[in-house]
């Protein structure tokens, strides 16, 4: 049964209030992709009882399960790569000399999915970085979804998910095969805390970030969160942070606190 | 910019050749090692060889050794697009001068990702 306008409308709000994501009205489809098998496994017809359903009872954890169904987990190891680069060529180097008498470095993914982006922070430390073997590394990966978050702890990716973006001497370096699936070496693992957290609500009390990650995550959002989120960010980045947000993304539109720089082909951006 | 794809599959030859077609290359095919290494002869600035492991004739193993054992082809990548997966092996062919590996079964995004962890600037932008 194809999703009527009240429903959509309803699950549009309802994600709005949520997690602040925004959807069009072209993307009733994707409300019906997404929530079809949902509703299957929670033993309903369709999307219309779905919504039915989370109408009827108070938020609970079938509403939790519908913001994870709608959220978009896309994510491979080293994306778009050039942000990489410029960890590793220049922004870690310029760290590693500022921080020298505290040797401790912080370093948040946010919205970090099933973990690619973390475990290729880790792996990438561990392979160009020697020297920070006795330094304090702390990488700090947050998702709104518990269970890309489980999925995260574990370390555990399909061959199709090896197969993207993933050099190979990394992978038989760091990678164990386990069955059709391979496992992060638990020396990487152990680098990474994976924490819960929804960026549209207040943050909790972090220790200031050397660098954070915040890539293809605030398209999703309308300006008045963006600026927000924006805000959150330059609270817990030290002053001479970098931040990583993605391709298609700006912080100078929302945030005139920001600066941009060009570093390996990749804009990365520093508060004023 | 010229690619080799090696692999006894008409099937996967096809596949493959689809793809980097694409891309813009221009495609040269062998079925076994042997012949791999006959168009490597004919073509020997082809940027990219894409191998299978198990070949008749030579497999893709003994490819790779035969390739690195000849200066000629020093500038040329190897990419093993393979079904065989044990770390061991893998390791083997890396040793041997496998630039990367691409497992089977495998999208075109996932072969573009390969060619940019290689190095190579694409011909055209698809």
């Amino acid at each position: 049964m194809a999703l009527d306008v009240q429903d959509f409308e309803f699950i549009r709000n309802f994600l709005l209030k949520r997690s602040a994501i925004v959807l069009d009205d072209e993307k009733r489809y994707l409300v019906e992709t997404r929530l079809q098998p949902l509703a299957q496994s929670e033993g309903l017809a369709n999307v219309r009882e779905l919504v039915t359903k989370m109408q009827k009872t108070p938020v609970n954890g079938l509403h939790q399960k519908v913001v994870e169904a709608m959220t978009t987990h896309e994510t491979t190891f080293f994306r778009d790569i050039n942000p990489f680069n410029a960890l590793r060529k220049s922004v870690l180097p310029e760290l590693i000399t500022a921080r020298s008498s505290t040797q401790s470095l912080r370093i948040w993914c946010m919205a970090c999915s099933t973990g690619q982006e973390p475990f290729s922070v880790a792996m990438l430390i561990r392979e160009y970085f020697p020297q920070l073997q006795n330094w304090k590394i702390s990488i700090l990966a947050t998702d709104l979804s518990m269970q890309v978050l489980k999925r995260a702890r574990e370390g555990v990716f399909s061959q199709h998910e090896m197969n993207r973006g993933l050099p190979s001497t990394l992978m038989l370096k760091y990678f164990q095969r386990n069955g059709m699936n391979w496992q992060v070496n638990e020396d990487i693992r152990r680098m990474i805390v994976f924490q819960q957290l929804n960026l549209i609500e207040p943050w909790p009390l972090m220790p200031l970030s050397d660098v954070v990650f915040l890539r293809n995550v605030l398209i999703y959002f309308d300006v008045t969160t963006k600026k927000s989120i924006l805000a959150n960010v330059r609270r817990i980045m030290r002053p001479d942070g970098t931040l990583f947000l993605g391709g298609s993304e700006n912080a100078l539109a929302v945030d005139d606190s920001f600066k941009r720089l060009e570093i390996e082909q990749s804009s990365v951006y520093r508060l004023r | 910019m010229q690619i080799l794809i090696v692999d006894d599959s008409t099937a996967m030859r096809k596949i493959l050749r689809r793809i980097v077609e694409t891309l813009g290359f221009k495609v040269v095919e062998a079925g076994h090692g042997i012949e791999a290494m006959q168009q490597l002869g004919s073509f020997p600035t082809t940027e990219v060889a894409l191998v299978d492991w198990n070949m008749p004739e030579m497999n893709g193993l003994d490819f790779v050794k035969a390739v690195r054992a000849n200066p000629l082809y020093e500038q040329t990548k190897l990419v093993m697009v393979t079904s065989e997966t044990d770390p061991t092996k893998m390791a083997r062919a890396m040793m041997a001068g496998a630039d990367e590996f691409l497992m089977k079964p495998f999208t075109a995004e996932m072969l573009l990702d390969k060619l940019h962890l290689i190095g190579l600037t694409m011909p055209r932008v698809c």
